[in-house]
């Protein structure tokens, strides 16, 4: 029996495991998909929200104003992309002006500091691409952007580093409690017994969650589309740019992202099936049209990808985090939509805390915070990059070439602890791929050196997990 | 730091013919540098024929046409770096590279010829909304796979675009056992060779589908099945019309962008219309003494026509390398139906030989004329049975018609419909 079940690998199951590894505990995260950031972690808008949002006194507020707090040290302490680079929640009338001072209420409710209100003129000086047409904003100096992916990779990595333990390809099917904690039967067909589980299964929290409690919960997919623009699009804002928050969320932004590319979206629309991310015409269209209202017309040829990802939205429209009221030793992370990015190092952190208290857990003396990222070849000067070629030839050798990914980062992606099994795990450990040609050009390469590394037939690598198997046959 | 006359960046076929008239014109001290690990570009993966039929009057493959450049430019004892990546391009002409022997490469040249081509649209660049599953791949890639790699990207197969490797790769799929359902193309003609619309579809029974687009890519984890409908004359889908083929790839042909990353940090001027530098009778971009040919410059139909353009870039870096200066002189200006030309400036006094200049039009032209001016005067008025945007078509500017009209301001290149 192991001491901790965390079910899910997406950035809160994985922020977690990381702080569970503060402990002496043994600790196990279970994940379906074959890497971990493969459901709502990897496609969402990358923020790092103020905290004015949301309701005072809600759980949202609460982890919202923490986790932010929290993130400065934490990125470095990960080594992960982060830029406190500011937001604007912007409005076009007195209508909107009135609505603004209400959300600047709620986030001095709330605790958020560096909160300003603008005319129009105002926001315009601090972001040049503002429409004319916006007459007033909410300025928020502490929003942020972070890169999601890396984020929840960071924290898994570090984790591991720490000695917690990832399953991948290993759904839950079922729990059933026992007298000293729980038995979880697995999609592998094994089981595991854990003395206590954190539920962190997103979109499917509410199916683990009702297979333990009374206390039913429902999740409702609600699909949010992006669209992602090249770095260079002249239209790129230093700032996240909001437009007035509705009942269905925090509405379009326009935003760069911590590496530097153009973001605008999401909408918002329930969906019935969990794994539907699919984009639709009508979707990206509106993405397109809402997001102009802010900034003026975007530059569309300049699109280089879209992507829809899923909030994991509870009726309640509040996280619901801690110990079930009817299951000693089984902790939900349910609901946890925007701001749940910017919420999940606090709510990792006070899930940690709360199983720790249960289990009566004593602090790991070796746990160590640090973790180190794969080198960023683009990123040095001319002196490391020199450097480095002469330590390992494989610098020198660029694979992809929008983003400037050598094959020595790539093999190093592969290597590491909970390395990269497919295409997609490669693209988000690096950069390889997510350039303007969208991996036209690399996706060969990167095939060959997956093969090399893993040693596995080339025709069984994937994009993203089994059954998204890249190539048909050998040809004969 | 190492000095160089003459760095020619990228090893296809434009800049080996490049570098191999520098030679010929005295250039001695070149460099090519190219990012793959052999020389020959795009070429070593069209393993069709219908090459050089122009350059050296017969039928060669892609590799075929290549290896003549190659054997020219190793015999001539031209210095060529592999696995070599241009990180930058300043505009006084420095270069950053690396490659895993040499490591970071700083060379201060003379003169630059940007030989990098294209790089394909990708799904992205059309925002064709639905699943991001495996088993959609540009056209391109599917080719470096089965042709290079040998690995089949899929056996059930849509192509969406009519582009030349599009059609190639229609055959190419067939010919390897895979079903290549249709050939979707956005516009009412196809943006691609007429030979290898008979050659690729006609005689493989593949059905052409113009007007036609893909609306929604479906499938988890793989492709299962995209849906395809008749588009208007805005191009957009007609409701009503859409149509589910099940196929387990997508293969794109969307059209090839000339790849101008390192030209755009050097500062050079890039046309809106090709993506690529604005460039004189000399192939010269705004910056004196870096040029461009190929398809960096603007996207060719035929490899023959890349190198005849290329030797011309080299010449003309051997004539600058040699204080012989161009700097332009009159606009020559696209007009009604013709998208662009190149060069877009020339010189009348450097124009000594009759001089080529490329353009494509903007749509279909039956029974119509290219016409052009000298000012006010029209000079040249071709009757052409066909034109298309497929093809890209030339006029050759005569030095007598320079002098004959010495106060010229402008020169017109205009489709005419008599």
């Amino acid at each position: 029996m192991i001491d901790v079940a965390v079910i899910g690998a997406g950035v809160v199951g994985c922020a977690a495991a990381r702080a569970l590894s503060r402990y002496s505990l043994a600790v196990c995260v279970l994940e379906k998909a074959s890497d971990v950031a493969e459901g709502t972690s990897k496609a969402n808008s990358g923020i790092v929200h103020a905290g004015y949002d949301a309701l005072p006194g809600s759980q949202k507020a609460r982890y919202n104003a923490r986790g932010s707090a929290l993130f400065p040290k934490l990125a470095a302490e990960l080594d992960v992309p982060y830029r406190r680079s500011g937001s604007l929640v912007v409005g076009f009338s007195a209508d909107d002006s009135g609505r603004l001072e209400k959300l600047m209420d709620h986030g001095k409710a709330n605790g958020i500091e560096g909160l300003e209100l603008l005319d129009g003129d105002g926001a315009r000086a601090i972001c040049p691409q503002l429409s004319e047409k916006v007459a007033c904003a909410l300025y928020a100096k502490t929003a942020a952007v972070v890169c999601p992916y890396e984020l929840t990779l960071a924290f898994a990595e570090n984790a591991a580093h720490n000695g917690v333990q990832f399953r991948f390809d290993t759904g839950v099917l079922g729990i059933d409690r026992m007298a000293d904690g729980y038995r979880l039967r697995l999609s592998t067909g094994e089981q595991l017994e854990a003395r206590a589980v954190v539920n962190a299964a997103g979109l499917y929290a509410d199916e683990i969650n009702n297979m333990v409690s009374a206390r039913k919960l429902k999740i409702i997919a609600r699909k949010g589309e992006y669209c992602l623009f090249d770095r260079m699009a002249e239209a790129v804002t230093a700032l996240t740019i909001f437009q007035m928050p509705t009942a269905m969320g925090k509405g379009v932004l326009v935003t760069q992202t911590a590496d530097g590319n153009l973001l605008v979206g999401p909408n918002a629309m329930d969906v019935q099936d969990k794994d539907d991310t699919e984009t639709t015409r009508e979707g990206l269209d509106y993405v397109l049209k809402t997001a102009a209202l802010s900034v003026g017309p975007l530059p569309e040829r300049q699109i280089i990808t879209s992507f829809a990802g899923l909030r994991a939205h509870l009726e309640t429209d509040d996280f619901e985090i801690g110990e079930a009221p009817d299951a000693e030793g089984f902790f939900n992370a349910a609901g946890i939509e925007s701001p749940g990015l910017s919420s999940a190092p606090a709510i990792g952190e006070e899930l940690a805390r709360c199983v720790a208290a249960r289990l009566s857990a004593q602090p790991n003396p070796d746990f160590d915070p640090i973790r180190h990222g794969i080198p960023k070849f683009r990123e040095m000067d001319n002196a490391d990059r020199a450097r480095l070629i002469a330590e390992n030839p494989a610098y020198g050798r660029v694979v992809c070439r929008c983003e400037t990914v050598t094959e020595a980062e790539i093999v190093e992606a592969i290597r590491r602890p909970l390395g990269a099994t497919t295409l997609d795990g490669i693209k988000r450990r690096t950069r390889a791929g997510m350039g303007r040609c969208q991996s036209g050009f690399c996706t060969t390469r990167v095939l060959e050196i997956l093969e090399r590394e893993l040693r596995a037939p080339r025709e069984t690598l994937t994009k993203f997990g089994k059954g998204s198997e890249l190539l048909t046959s050998v040809r004969h | 730091m190492q000095n160089k006359e003459l760095v020619i960046i990228g090893g296809g076929p434009a800049g080996l013919a490049a570098a191999i008239s520098a030679y010929e014109a005295g250039v001695r001290d070149i460099l090519v540098l190219e990012r793959d690990g052999a020389l020959g570009g795009i070429l070593n993966q069209c393993i069709h024929n219908g090459f050089g039929l122009h350059t050296f009057k017969e039928e060669l493959t892609g590799p075929e046409y290549a290896q003549r450049f190659v054997d020219k430019a190793q015999a001539l004892g031209i210095e060529v770096k592999l696995n070599t990546m241009v990180l930058d391009l300043s505009s006084t002409r420095l270069i950053t590279a690396v490659n895993p022997v040499d490591g970071l490469l700083e060379i201060q040249t003379g003169a630059i010829i940007l030989a990098m081509g294209c790089r394909e649209r990708p799904r992205g660049a059309l925002n064709i909304p639905g699943s991001r599953c495996a088993g959609i791949f540009t056209a391109g890639t599917a080719q470096r796979l089965v042709n290079i790699d040998g690995y089949m990207p899929g056996k059930d197969v849509v192509i969406l675009g009519s582009g030349d490797i599009g059609l190639i790769m229609a055959r190419r799929m067939t010919l390897e056992g895979a079903k290549v359902r249709a050939v979707v193309e956005l516009m009412p003609y196809s943006t691609g060779l007429k030979r290898n619309i008979v050659q690729c579809l006609d005689d493989y029974g593949i059905p052409l589908l113009l007007s036609h687009t893909v609306t929604a890519i479906s499938g988890q984890k793989r492709v299962e099945s995209v849906t395809i409908a008749q588009v208007d004359e805005n191009r957009r889908p007609l409701a009503g019309t859409e149509q589910r083929i099940p196929c387990d790839t997508l293969l794109l042909s969307v059209g090839l962008l000339p790849e101008n990353e390192l030209s755009r940090k050097c500062g050079v001027a890039l046309s809106g219309v090709t993506g690529g530098p604005v460039v004189n009778e000399s192939l010269q971009t705004s910056i004196p003494g870096v040029f461009a040919c190929g398809n960096v410059l603007h996207v060719h139909d035929l490899v023959d026509y890349v190198s005849a353009e290329s030797a011309l870039a080299g010449e003309s870096a051997a004539a600058y390398l040699r204080g012989d200066v161009s700097d332009g002189g009159l606009p020559i200006q696209p007009e009604n139906g013709v998208r662009y030309t190149v060069p877009a400036t020339v010189d009348p006094a450097r124009v000594r030989q009759p001089l080529e200049v490329r353009f494509r039009v903007g749509s279909v032209y039956k029974d119509s004329f290219i016409s052009v001016y000298f000012g006010d005067q029209r000079e040249m008025h071709i009757k052409k049975r066909i034109l298309t945007p497929g093809e890209m078509e030339k006029v050759l500017l005569r030095p007598e018609q320079f002098v004959k009209n010495p106060d010229c301001r402008a020169i017109r290149i205009a489709v005419e419909q008599d």
